[in-house]
């Protein structure tokens, strides 16, 4: 006779189509953890008392990969306390995903001493980090990953977070969880959301519990295992840059208005198009020139993306742009915005940039305007280390529009101090120059010689241009040839290209 | 040959190297490195060197090269000249110039230096900045007091403070100097330059100002941020429409030229003199290269 | 230009040099020269700027100190012949 199941049903097994299938055990069977329905005993929760418990319940253990984000910039507070609580509980060894550190994440430095932090990746380093790990703290060289390179990783299996510890500013007692509201806000959770699709275990640390459901959430409570209320997640003061405002710096000015001059006899600016622009000085303002501009051409975007800042929410408002597609949100303005404007869409990394996926957003880009620490004569662009060979930046979402975007605008101020940002060779590339087309700086734009047909619309546009080479002994003729950086022979850190292949590696500093 | 422009002369304090260093690349038609105000006393043997050095160092571009010198009354000037002509000064602006006598008094000590530094004779040129009631007064005799002058300048903050009133936003108080010095250049045939606009911040009120003293005569503006170099530009800017007629006029005007004959009409309309010295004029400032940001 | 007492020009500003002269330790009759140069790949061009400036004005026996701040060798120029004259006033 065929089993019953617990409500008395002949389940005739083995069932023809469905070889593997159980009987029935029991609502609950499968999830004895799970809590039971009793009316006093209010709503479920994944809610945990401490950090330290958290911890224990995710199972992490020494040697494993934990991730974390990057969407409170400067004013994250979750890496240290995470880091720190583990280190208490003795794991060693472990890898950090991040996707970005900044300068407040030095305390790490006494944690890679300790051997708690065996490995990192991330996007940028600044600080005391950067400079330590320069400098050869590390014995496996930190990997540098892009934006789309890293929600490419994640998705592909090239880094396996075994438990993801992610800051939300709110998120209810189930964990649904979203970035625009809370006295944390930081406003798109982009690169958050990756790592809660893929990581094993999922704590989040909040500061805004709030009644269920808080909907509507850019994390689903399907993906979150545990919620630690912490008492601050974030600086608010330096979570955002406040209201991005206008520059009135005459270099960047002098710079924005040969962009957007270029990007008009380009023929970019024309109903439908699509732009991504950075949070530097020049770029905030070429977006102010660019609204202009396009108010005289009456040309509307189709959509902007990327880092969303008060400049580009304004002309969403105002109509100039069709929609904003949101991976981070740079200032409150921005976080505002996205929880209000129904063209206003938070978007994943994988969506904003992985490359080998259906296709992702920077892919229909006409024009994207990054900055440089560097440029060569090839067009190849440093973001990453300073003229004296130390991490310093981020890679970011760099090569990701320039490889996606119709037209890749680099620009730099020719001469910083004594520095030149036009040099024969950069220290090192992050994005290749094949992927550049134009570079423009207070002293000049050049064109790269393989977009004969841009060099064409600029001369046709009456902007003037010059070889790249003339703009490099420009720059050298004013500061004089510098001696070369002296690094050992010992890599201390591997860039990644967003397809996952190295395209260069950063050499320990002699000292 | 693109006829010498000043539509904006750019201020640069004289002892900040940062912004010494490149105060070409805004493309100003002239810059004015400043020993007087902007330095303290103090630092004036400091500012001097520091713009000398400069000045023989680094390559300016086509930008006119002024100096601001301090005043004939102070112990600086004698030095300040020596040191800028030495360096290759293509311009003395002379501040609070009251009389004649005055540009008399600089034009020795500027020829004095151009012997000593091996210049030719009358290679340095003058400009006078007019500061009091008595400068405007004497704006003429000023103006025409040297074949070296170039320019008279309107310099307002002085000024208003000798009238016992202050700056407005319409300017009432200025009008009077203003016309006087725009008529007294253009009587000794130099350029007139107008005042400074010291609200950096106030992009409109500087706009109707800048319309204001086009529309009065003068050929450019003193500016003090780089960031009022372009609106200048544009509004110094000839219209579209305005260059193709002054390039029809100047074509009619060749046409009768080759005829041989001395008159000749464009629509209906006699063009005589004045009127093609204007159209050549905007073509001039319509072929300016760095010129207008908005064609 | 003999150096008679102390002698500073120019700010720690980005783009300048602070530079201070003195007269020599007794005796001590060269040029004693220190140089705080925030980007080494310029050192060589700072030190060479610096003595050049001292030969321009004459001087033969100094303590010379410049803190620099990535400024061009036309500023440090300028600088080293302020803090020569300040340091070479009679009082």
């Amino acid at each position: 006779m065929a089993p019953m199941n617990s409500v008395n049903r002949e389940i005739p097994l083995p069932l023809r189509g469905l070889e593997g299938a159980q009987p029935f055990g029991g609502a609950w069977a499968r999830h004895a953890a799970q809590p039971r329905k009793l009316l006093s005993a209010g709503r479920p929760t994944k809610v945990l008392g401490s950090l330290e418990e958290a911890i224990r319940k995710s199972g992490l253990e020494s040697g494993m990969t934990i991730s974390f984000h990057h969407h409170f910039r400067e004013g994250d507070q979750v890496v240290n306390l995470v880091m720190e609580a583990i280190a208490q509980a003795g794991l060693r060894d472990l890898t950090l995903a991040a996707s970005s550190l900044t300068s407040i994440h030095a305390p790490l430095v006494e944690l890679c001493r300790k051997g708690v932090i065996k490995r990192i990746f991330t996007s940028g380093l600044r600080g005391e980090l950067a400079e330590a790990i320069s400098h050869g703290l590390m014995d496996l060289p930190v990997v540098i990953h892009s934006h789309g390179g890293r929600a490419r990783a994640l998705l592909e299996g090239g880094i396996e977070p075994d438990v993801a510890f992610l800051g939300v500013p709110s998120c209810d007692c189930y964990g649904n969880a979203r970035g625009w509201t809370g006295r944390s806000a930081c406003g798109s959770l982009g690169y958050a959301m990756v790592d809660a699709r893929v990581a094993r275990t999922v704590v989040l640390l909040t500061d805004g519990l709030e009644e269920y459901p808080a909907a509507p959430a850019s994390i689903s409570q399907v993906l979150v295992d545990w919620i630690v209320p912490v008492d601050s997640v974030g600086d608010p003061k330096r979570i955002s840059m406040g209201a991005t405002r206008m520059t009135r710096d005459p270099r960047e000015l002098l710079i924005a208005r040969r962009v957007v001059d270029a990007m008009d006899a380009a023929g970019v600016i024309r109903d439908g198009f699509s732009f991504q622009m950075g949070s530097g000085g020049a770029s905030l303002a070429a977006v102010s020139f660019l609204r202009q501009r396009m108010m005289e051409r009456k040309a509307r975007a189709s959509f902007a993306l990327g880092g969303i800042t008060s400049q580009t929410v304004r002309m969403l408002e105002e109509g100039l742009v069709g929609a904003l597609f949101d991976v981070q949100s740079f200032d409150m303005e921005a976080a505002r915005s996205l929880g209000v404007n129904a063209n206003h869409f938070e978007v994943d990394a994988s969506f904003y940039a992985t490359p080998d996926t259906g296709g992702p957003a920077v892919n229909l880009l006409d024009a994207v305007i990054l900055s440089a620490l560097e440029i060569d004569t090839d067009f190849n662009v440093n973001v990453i280390t300073g003229s004296d060979g130390v991490i310093r930046g981020a890679s970011g979402g760099h090569c990701d529009t320039a490889a996606g975007s119709a037209l890749t605008i680099v620009v730099a101020p020719l001469v910083r101090a004594r520095t030149a940002s036009i040099v024969p060779r950069v220290d090192t590339v992050v994005t290749p120059g094949e992927t550049v087309d134009l570079i423009v700086t207070d002293r000049g734009t050049a064109v790269n010689p393989r977009r004969a047909d841009l060099k064409d619309a600029l001369a046709q546009g009456g902007i003037p241009t010059v070889e790249i080479e003339d703009l490099a002994a420009l720059a050298e003729g004013i500061t004089g040839k510098p001696q070369p950086v002296e690094h050992t022979e010992r890599v201390v850190g591997i860039v990644e290209y967003r397809d996952g292949t190295v395209i260069d590696v950063i050499r320990q500093v002699k000292d | 040959m693109i006829a010498k422009l000043r539509r904006t002369m750019l201020f640069v304090p004289g002892n900040n190297p940062a912004m010494v260093k490149d105060a070409h690349i805004y493309g100003s038609d002239s810059i004015i490195f400043d020993l007087e105000d902007s330095v303290s006393p103090s630092e004036k043997d400091a500012a001097r060197l520091l713009v000398r050095c400069a000045l023989e160092a680094l390559d300016y571009g086509t930008a006119e090269r002024v100096v601001r010198i301090n005043g004939l009354d102070t112990p600086w000037v004698e030095e300040d000249i020596r040191a800028m002509v030495a360096a290759g000064i293509e311009v003395v602006r002379l501040p609070k110039t009251e009389n004649a006598a005055d540009i008399h008094r600089l034009e020795r000590m500027v020829a004095e230096a151009e012997r000593e530094s091996g210049r030719p004779d009358g290679s340095v040129l003058l400009m006078a900045a007019i500061e009091s009631p008595l400068g405007v007064i004497n704006a003429y005799p000023i103006a025409a007091a040297s074949p070296r002058m170039a320019a008279i300048a309107l310099s307002a903050e002085d000024y208003v403070t000798s009238l016992k009133t202050s700056r407005s936003r319409e300017g009432v108080e200025l009008a009077e100097a203003r016309g006087r010095i725009v008529i007294a250049a253009k009587a000794a045939g130099i350029m007139a330059i107008d005042t400074v606009f010291t609200d950096v911040a106030d992009d409109e009120g500087f706009a109707r100002e800048v319309a204001l003293i086009k529309q009065m005569g003068f050929d450019g503006k003193s500016v003090i941020n780089p960031n009022q170099i372009p609106p200048v530009h544009a509004i110094y800017a000839p219209k579209q429409e305005e260059v193709q007629k002054a390039r029809r006029i100047l074509e009619a005007a060749k046409e009768a030229e080759a005829r041989g004959s001395g008159v000749t009409a464009l629509d209906g309309k006699m063009i005589d003199k004045p009127i093609i010295e204007r159209a050549q004029r905007v073509l001039e400032l319509a072929g300016r290269p760095e010129g207008p940001w908005h064609p | 230009m003999e150096i008679t007492k102390l002698g500073m020009a120019g700010t720690l500003e980005s783009c300048d040099a602070s530079v201070t002269v003195e007269p020599p330790e007794t005796g001590n009759s060269g040029i004693e020269l220190s140089i705080d140069c925030p980007d080494r790949r310029f050192s060589p061009h700072v030190r060479k700027a610096v003595l050049a400036a001292l030969q321009e004005a004459g001087v033969a026996a100094a303590r010379v100190f410049v803190r620099d701040r990535c400024a061009l060798d036309c500023t440090i120029r300028a600088r080293v012949l302020a803090a020569c004259h300040r340091a070479a006033e009679r009082i």
